[in-house]
């Protein structure tokens, strides 16, 4: 074989994952994205769409537009594809538990535009495991959610040939800590669960095509060449599932294909301009190797950690992307790792690591029922990152290291750096689907609505074409979820805390805020008691547990309820428990609306503990915050946990008027 | 911090004043001696002198081991209780592990119940040092809450162990097991296990299984003799199945009980723990010993409450 290719390989597809405010702002943003070179699309759902809550639903109360777009109907998924022609674009939707009903509004628009839904190609994420792991979008309980996926796996393959259903997400594992033998692992686990419901629901002779269409979406973290390996190891492991576990023979159908969003949980808020070198490290990580190359990337912002990313910061990720694709020579050459050792060797390490921890997944009875046991492991190694970062042991630059800088430039602006939306829109969104509901047929919403719960109630039955139905009767987001919601019932995802080992190891600063902690549950008369909350609809939990674990580790009694609480919730729970401090964790970016919320709540019931506040919140935010009653807010700069529980437990020292110790 | 002051809360109790229950709960569960005097005069303030009657409340023990599906099951009756218009207090006792002298206490996560409703009260504690051991403040919290709510549930974890300690506390005891569950079995069989009285399958949804453990266990009760013990099998996965019958069998078990020999008897024991945790063996031993302990309890008026008879014992160990 020559060490040149024939011809240079074309590009893999490049997209920015990006949606905010409103269909109409979202488009506009599409559009220009697309001028600049972007070959593909990724929308960003704001938090109601993705957990099947319209505009005006309590839960949506400031999460509306915020981390992505809000789409309520039919009319809105037209407004945000206007002009892009869905025949010849490739669309990516970061949607889960609705992602049946996002991807029936997406046939909808297409059919409004003349194109047929077998001419659509595109990816739902609809991965609901790793929603219960990691991410917290899901709806409804296990059982439900593996017959939607399996559902619309069974459906796409005859339907929307050219569509990948899931893509089964090793990405979100990462960002909740997980090491490259539990990421593999746990995809890998993961597929397993949703190829085995994919069994139940077509014929055999069809299996070979599911599996063609099931494609994965990664991390990639700093540590490159490992990162690489990685991808080797999981595209072995995928090739001999097919195989021996599905009977697929078919080469091109046995092939590993995955889309990719590199690391953001190394991103630093301290020097932020140094996540742009992590990023475009973290990109040789899914390109360099061509047998084991992403089909499609999209990289964060150098500013993610700060806040939300504004189009210019999106567009520098972007021109990584072409810098590498079309500047250097990294497409002109067969695999450069064949015949490594080193290669091989670390392969061989992830594969050996990899299939035991499988094994133990199995023993746990698969990926549906092990959820309990992976989010356990995955809290358990995520406490340990943070542990070797905090230690010194994992050099993080610019954030436990050489950490004397000049200011940044980056972030001088007015606007500080990141994107702000607009919280009036969110008022707009409530009005606008108002008066969808009142301009449509009622009749033929209520018949489309009815049918949905009847197909839903019946196990035999695809809940697409239903599903479909109602998109085009005019039926809103959340009421199709609502409907499921009222036949499937609802579910609360294991927190993994709970089981989490207790550890009595650590720093002598830990030993002696154990003593503290003690010296302070003494005088008060109990043992110190905190709530961690997690107020509005964000899922991402890894913050909140590792407060809550460490709190139990310095000897408090620790109250967590997990995610998507409404401030009266978080309320009442703080007062009936008798905490002594309340601590809140957001990061979908409405702590102004919904922290002030959680105070005045808190003071109408005569809870007059310290609330403390931790989550990707800008320093502008700070101020107001403080002035809403918060004690203290802490921000990914801090990093050290322990040194928060100490400001925790001197608060609730001076609160509670005891002497601050000696 | 301001001491509470237990004859004030007692009062509200009496009065029927649910929003009481949060300081209650922070006053009995309070270790100062400041605290100790006033979760006294609390406890007197509701007990049967002074309520003129047992409270009304109804304790119900919920046990069961771990992933029985005990919180599940308590949301759906949470529910069912508050649609039939009874108050609900539960105060769930949490295994976690006091290893590092904290503890994570996730079960409320599990009951769902609105915000807004007053008429629901859930309070989380960590467990004494043994599985399903009752925490120090829990008889006590029962004790009061039974005077302002309807309902009061104890919820513990464990099997073979733990019922010995609920069914001093609580009216109506009921064992929660998940199909497949043969130690229960096993402990039924051979005496181990105190006899619930009632006993609970969950995952009804499962089918056959469920049906089949339901049948076995009522052949184990019936191999022993027992044949007052209903067995139910409940499913809390939408659409829960069940429930109704349950609160039945329950309301049912407290309706064929002596409340108030049940009342007395839990009083007696709960001096005795109390006395032993704060005097241990050596306070037993000036006592005469555990059986010599409990002969005076028996020997006192019934309706005597317990820090009465905690400082009867303690009396009894300066006079020996």
């Amino acid at each position: 074989m020559s060490h040149r290719l024939p011809e240079r390989d074309k590009p893999w597809m490049m997209r920015t994952y990006a949606g905010h405010s409103t269909a109409a702002k979202s488009n506009e943003l599409y559009r220009s994205n697309l001028a600049k070179g972007q070959t593909g699309l990724s929308i960003a759902f704001d938090l109601p769409t993705q957990t099947g809550y319209d505009p005006d639903d309590e839960l949506a109360r400031g999460e509306v537009g915020k981390v992505g777009v809000p789409v309520a109907h039919a009319g809105d998924m037209a407004a945000l594809l206007d002009g892009i022609p869905l025949d010849r674009m490739n669309t990516s939707m970061t949607i889960n538990a609705t992602a049946a009903w996002l991807l029936a509004l997406y046939v909808v628009t297409a059919e409004s535009q003349g194109v047929e839904q077998a001419q659509l190609s595109g990816t739902t994420q609809n991965d609901i495991i790793k929603e219960f792991l990691a991410r917290g979008t899901y709806a409804f309980p296990p059982g439900p959610s593996m017959r939607l996926i399996a559902d619309m796996i069974a459906y796409t393959v005859e339907e929307i040939p050219k569509w990948n259903p899931i893509n089964i997400c090793s990405y979100h594992l990462q960002e909740a800590g997980a090491t490259p033998v539990q990421e593999i692992a746990y995809a890998m686990s993961n597929a397993i669960a949703v190829l085995d419901a994919a069994r139940e629901r077509v014929p055999a002779d069809r299996m070979s095509a599911v599996f063609a269409r099931i494609s994965f979406f990664v991390n990639a973290g700093v540590r490159f060449v490992e990162e690489h390996a990685k991808l080797r190891a999981m595209a072995v492991l995928w090739e001999q599932l097919g195989r021996e576990r599905y009977g697929v023979t078919d080469e091109k159908a046995l092939r590993f294909r995955y889309g990719v969003q590199v690391n953001s949980l190394g991103l630093t808020e301290s020097q932020p301009e140094n996540n742009v070198q992590r990023i475009v490290l973290e990109a040789l990580a899914v390109t360099l190797g061509r047998d084991a190359r992403a089909r499609a990337i999209q990289l964060p912002a150098w500013n993610e950690a700060l806040g939300l990313p504004r189009p210019w910061d999106q567009q520098w990720s972007l021109r990584i992307q072409q810098v590498l694709a079309f500047e250097t020579d990294l497409l002109e050459y067969p695999d450069i790792f064949e015949g490594s050792k080193v290669m091989e060797g670390l392969v061989g390490e992830l594969l050996e690591g990899a299939r035991a921890e499988m094994a133990v997944v199995a023993e746990h009875g698969g990926a549906v029922k092990g959820v309990d046991y992976m989010k356990a492991a995955l809290v358990d190694s995520h406490r340990e990152r943070i542990r070797r970062i905090e230690d010194g042991e994992q050099i993080v630059v610019g954030l436990n290291r050489f950490t004397e800088s000049e200011a940044s430039p980056l972030v001088e602006g007015v606007d500080g750096g990141i994107m702000t939306v607009d919280p009036a829109g969110e008022a707009q969104q409530i009005e606008a689907v108002r008066a969808w509901r009142s301009g449509r047929d009622q009749a033929a919403t209520d018949a489309a609505l009815a049918e949905l719960a009847r197909v839903a109630a019946s196990e035999g039955e695809n809940i697409m074409p239903a599903t479909i139905a109602a998109a085009r009767a005019g039926v809103t987001t959340g009421e199709w979820s609502r409907t499921l919601r009222e036949v499937f019932g609802e579910f609360r995802a294991p927190t993994g805390v709970g089981d989490a080992a207790a550890s009595l190891n650590g720093s002598a600063d830990l030993a002696a805020l154990r003593d503290e902690v003690d010296r302070v549950s003494e005088a008060l008369g109990r043992r110190l008691k905190i709530l961690v909350g997690k107020p509005g609809l964000d899922g991402h939990s890894n913050g909140a547990e590792q407060i809550a674990v460490r709190a139990r580790d310095v000897g408090m009694d620790v109250v967590y309820e997990g995610i998507r609480l409404t401030p009266e919730q978080i309320a009442t729970s703080a007062l009936h428990e008798g905490v002594h401090v309340v601590g809140l964790s957001i990061l979908s970016g409405s702590h102004l609306e919904l922290i002030p919320a959680v105070v005045t709540q808190l003071r109408e019931r005569g809870v007059d503990v310290p609330v403390v506040v931790g989550g990707i919140i800008p320093d502008a935010d700070v101020q107001p915050l403080k002035a809403a009653g918060v004690a203290a807010v802490y921000t990914p700069k801090d990093f050290d946990i322990t040194r928060i529980m100490q400001d925790i437990v001197r608060l609730v020292a001076e609160r509670g008027g005891v002497s601050t110790a000696a | 911090m301001t001491q509470l002051d237990g004859s004030a809360l007692a009062a509200r109790l009496r009065a029927g004043d649910r929003t009481a229950a949060p300081d209650v709960l922070n006053l009995v569960e309070s270790r100062t001696p400041a605290a100790r005097v006033q979760a006294d005069a609390l406890l007197r303030g509701v007990s049967p002198a002074a309520l003129g009657a047992e409270a009304g409340g109804h304790v119900v023990g919920v046990t069961g081991p771990p992933g029985a599906g005990k919180s599940t099951l308590l949301s759906e009756l949470v529910r069912a209780w508050r649609a039939a218009g009874r108050t609900v207090a539960v105060l769930a006792v949490d295994p976690s592990s006091r290893r590092t002298g904290g503890a994570l206490l996730g079960d409320r996560a599990r009951i769902a119940y609105d915000p807004r409703d007053d008429g629901v009260f859930i309070r989380s504690t960590a467990a004494a040092d043994r599985l399903g051991g009752l925490a120090p403040s829990t008889r006590a919290a029962a004790t009061a809450l039974a005077a302002a709510f309807d309902v009061v549930v104890v919820e513990t974890v464990g099997v073979g162990q733990s019922e010995t300690d609920i069914a001093e506390l609580a009216d109506t005891v009921a064992v929660v097991v998940q199909p497949g569950s043969g130690d229960t079995l096993q402990f039924l069989k051979s005496g181990i296990m105190e006899i619930p009285d009632v006993l609970v399958v969950t995952k009804a949804d499962l089918g056959d299984i469920a049906l089949r453990a339901r049948r076995d266990l009522s052949a184990a009760l019936r191999s022993v003799g027992e044949r007052e013990t209903a067995v139910l099998a409940v499913s809390s996965v939408a659409p829960a199945t069940g429930i109704d019958e349950l609160i039945a069998a329950l309301d049912a078990h407290l309706a064929h009980t002596d409340v108030a020999a049940r009342r007395v008897r839990a009083r007696r024991a709960t001096a005795l723990a109390d006395f032993t945790a704060e005097h241990g063996e050596r306070g037993l031993r000036a006592l005469g010993g555990r059986r010599e302990a409990q002969r005076w309890l028996a020997a006192q008026n019934p309706a005597c409450d317990v820090p009465s008879l905690v400082g009867g014992l303690e009396a009894r160990t300066v006079s020996a």
